[in-house]
């Protein structure tokens, strides 16, 4: 008969026992980890972008260390804004965001407070539908919508392809749907008794927007107005396809027909202009973003 | 200030019908208290008088003329929601003052209502806050003072105080009386809780799946309720309904609960019931204040019984005594010091001089005064 040896201490169990705050370590080193991956990942072309930009022709086409500028100069940036066509291609860009980040708010807004607090009938599938509209890629829209803007010229004699306006006609079937729709959720979001209370203190409906869900909402029409601006901002097809002299260019297109001349490219001030081109995007995220974050909603019932 | 009427008031969502064909009528500077279990339409039925939900038929008049198809703000009313619904992007005194600035009333009327209802609900050193940096408490104060400023006709409070904790909820209640008792302003109160209705109530409205059960005081209700669900409904803890049924016994009236447990019924209370089939399937309905420890000099109509308690409850000023009589949970009250434990036999007594008796079928209050 064999015999048998009892662990006293029971058997041995195979489980590692870890305290909250070690799994929560854990995890922060990991985010960490993969948020400075992220972070190399999506800052490295605008810091290869502004190191290009600084560099002379000379030192671009030299087989130096591309990571470095051994003779910076701010000649590229001279160029360009002195340069009145770029300045032109900034200008119509700024003009046409502006443009379409009102007419978008000036559509968007009451539309999803329609379709957030009049209760009509379709008004769940109308809601729905806009929605579906932004997923129609533009990249299917543009020739119908070229075709039909020609169609337009040829009756009625008003010419709007090679025009830099028509592209604030255009961006609102992009930005139109995406803001209304993240409206609709910021105005669905506010409690209901506030427009009751507004409506008894006797509000009319437009008073019940303007005084009440605007404020209110302010974040939401915040992120809106950001969305709408950096789309029209960046927006590279369209202007492609509808504008083609220089004077009617905005900037993304602008500065790939004039500073690409054949085979040619001249390296130093398309990095130089795409970088002063990303900034007014960056300039309004910083100045916003606090109002962005802030929970306005904070205070107005319970919790 | 005024009336509030309302006729044959009927409120169908589809298929479901909330309110069916309610008649009410409100005196000028009356407290009315709607109160029911929820889903019982009183919600529905203030709101139809706010003017927040149509009506599908009937009338509604307020001082007199019928209001059906105006607007809210037209019909001159002031509203506190259950969440506040405090605008948070202002100021208590922007709050208070945004229904008279809607209306264009002057800088000076405003700034002098507003002042005063401040003052009257104690919240002066408040009126430059934006309400997140207020409390559950100091909020509902101003929501109040919202609706005090507008001077309406009627105040409509939907469950005012629900989303608060006890002890500030019993504070408010008193509050919301003694600002009722300042301004005098007809009140239509819902709530669902019957301690608030009775404490705040001129009359009482119970309410149960769209119809109104009882209107009456709140001591009328408590004493001389109508129907099973207002016996039920108010008092805490609730009345105790036993099976029961009546027999005779020579000239007298018994009321007999279980084989063993007979009792004579009170000269008084023979009378009343004297006509009743002695075949009907009776309830006998007792309030556990009514039932309470064996007294030495026991008046007339009070009647000992033996019980073996399953459950006490000592609640301090009173112990609350469980015991199951065929079948049915029992709940009495006795003075702490009358020796109740849990699992102990104990000598009770019963005052059928406060008894009531029920339909069983029905559920009506038989043999009312």
């Amino acid at each position: 008969m064999s015999s048998l040896t009892i662990d006293k201490a029971g058997p041995r169990r195979n489980v590692k026992y870890g305290s909250m705050s070690r799994d929560r370590a854990w995890a922060l080193r990991w985010s960490y980890v993969f948020l400075t991956i992220f972070a190399i990942f999506s800052l490295l072309p605008p810091v290869y972008m502004l190191i290009t930009s600084l560099k002379s022709s000379a030192e671009i086409s030299a087989a130096t260390n591309p990571w470095w500028v051994f003779h910076p100069t701010l000649s590229n940036y001279m160029q360009l804004l002195s340069s009145n066509q770029f300045l032109r291609f900034f200008w119509n860009s700024a003009v046409i965001a502006v443009l379409v980040v009102i007419i978008t708010m000036l559509i968007s807004i009451p539309a999803a407070f329609a379709l957030a607090r009049m209760k009509f009938w379709g008004s769940a599938v109308l809601a729905t539908g806009v929605f579906l509209t932004y997923l129609i890629p533009d990249s299917l829209l543009f020739i119908p919508l070229f075709k039909m803007f020609a169609m337009f010229g040829d009756w009625t004699g008003i010419q709007l392809i090679n025009r830099w306006y028509v592209l604030v006609l255009i961006y609102p079937t992009l930005t139109v749907p995406f803001c209304t729709w993240i409206m609709i959720g910021y105005f669905a979001s506010i409690p209901k008794e506030l427009d009751e209370a507004a409506i008894i203190d006797g509000a009319s409906w437009f008073q019940t927007l303007t005084r009440i869900f605007i404020p209110v909402a302010l974040p939401g029409l915040i992120a809106a107005t950001i969305f709408a601006f950096t789309v029209s901002w960046a927006q590279f097809l369209y202007p492609l396809v509808f504008t083609t002299s220089t004077d009617q260019l905005v900037m993304p297109v602008g500065i790939i027909t004039s500073l690409v001349k054949g085979d040619v490219f001249n390296w130093g001030q398309i990095m130089t202009g795409a970088l002063l081109g990303a900034a007014p995007p960056l300039i309004i995220y910083a100045f916003l973003m606090d109002y962005y974050i802030a929970g306005l909603t904070a205070g107005a019932t319970k919790g | 200030m005024a009336e509030v009427n309302l006729r044959k008031v009927v409120k169908r969502y589809d298929d479901v019908e909330a309110v069916r064909g309610i008649d009410l009528d409100i005196s000028d500077h009356e407290f009315i208290v709607l109160v029911g279990p929820s889903g019982c339409g009183k919600s529905t039925t203030l709101r139809m008088i706010a003017g927040l939900e149509d009506i599908t038929d009937g009338d509604i008049m307020i001082g007199g003329d019928v209001v059906n198809d105006v607007p809210p703000k037209d019909r001159d009313i002031a509203m506190v929601f259950q969440n506040y619904a405090l605008y948070p992007h202002m100021t208590v005194a922007e709050n208070m003052s945004f229904g008279l600035r809607l209306k264009h009333y002057p800088k000076a009327e405003i700034k002098a209502r507003v002042t005063e209802a401040a003052r009257l609900l104690d919240i002066t050193d408040l009126i430059d806050r934006k309400p997140k940096q207020l409390s559950g408490g100091q909020r509902q104060r101003v929501a109040m003072g919202r609706a005090i400023v507008r001077n309406p006709k009627v105040f409509l409070f939907d469950e005012p105080l629900s989303n608060l904790d006890a002890k500030l909820r019993v504070q408010m209640r008193i509050e919301i009386k003694k600002v009722h008792q300042k301004v005098r302003t007809t009140t239509v109160y819902v709530t669902h809780d019957q301690v608030e209705a009775m404490t705040l109530a001129d009359r009482v409205v119970v309410m149960n799946k769209g119809r109104i059960e009882q209107i009456g005081a709140p001591n009328e209700l408590y004493h001389n309720p109508a129907t099973r669900f207002v016996a039920g409904f108010i008092g805490s803890p609730a009345m105790n309904f036993l099976p029961c049924r009546l027999e005779e016994v020579g000239d007298k009236l018994n009321i007999r609960l279980t084989d063993r447990i007979a009792f004579p019924l009170p000269p008084r209370r023979a009378a009343q019931y004297k006509a009743i089939p002695r075949t009907d399937r009776l309830l006998l309905g007792i309030r556990p204040e009514h039932i309470a420890e064996v007294r030495p000099h026991a008046e007339a109509g009070i009647e000992p019984f033996d019980a073996v308690l399953d459950v006490t409850e000592p609640m301090g000023m009173e112990t609350l005594v469980y015991f199951t009589l065929e079948g049915a949970q029992v709940c009495g009250r006795v003075n702490p010091n009358a020796g109740a434990r849990d699992g102990a036999p104990m000598r009770l007594a019963v005052d059928l001089n406060n008894m009531h008796l029920l339909d069983e079928t029905s559920g009506v209050v038989l043999g009312r005064v």
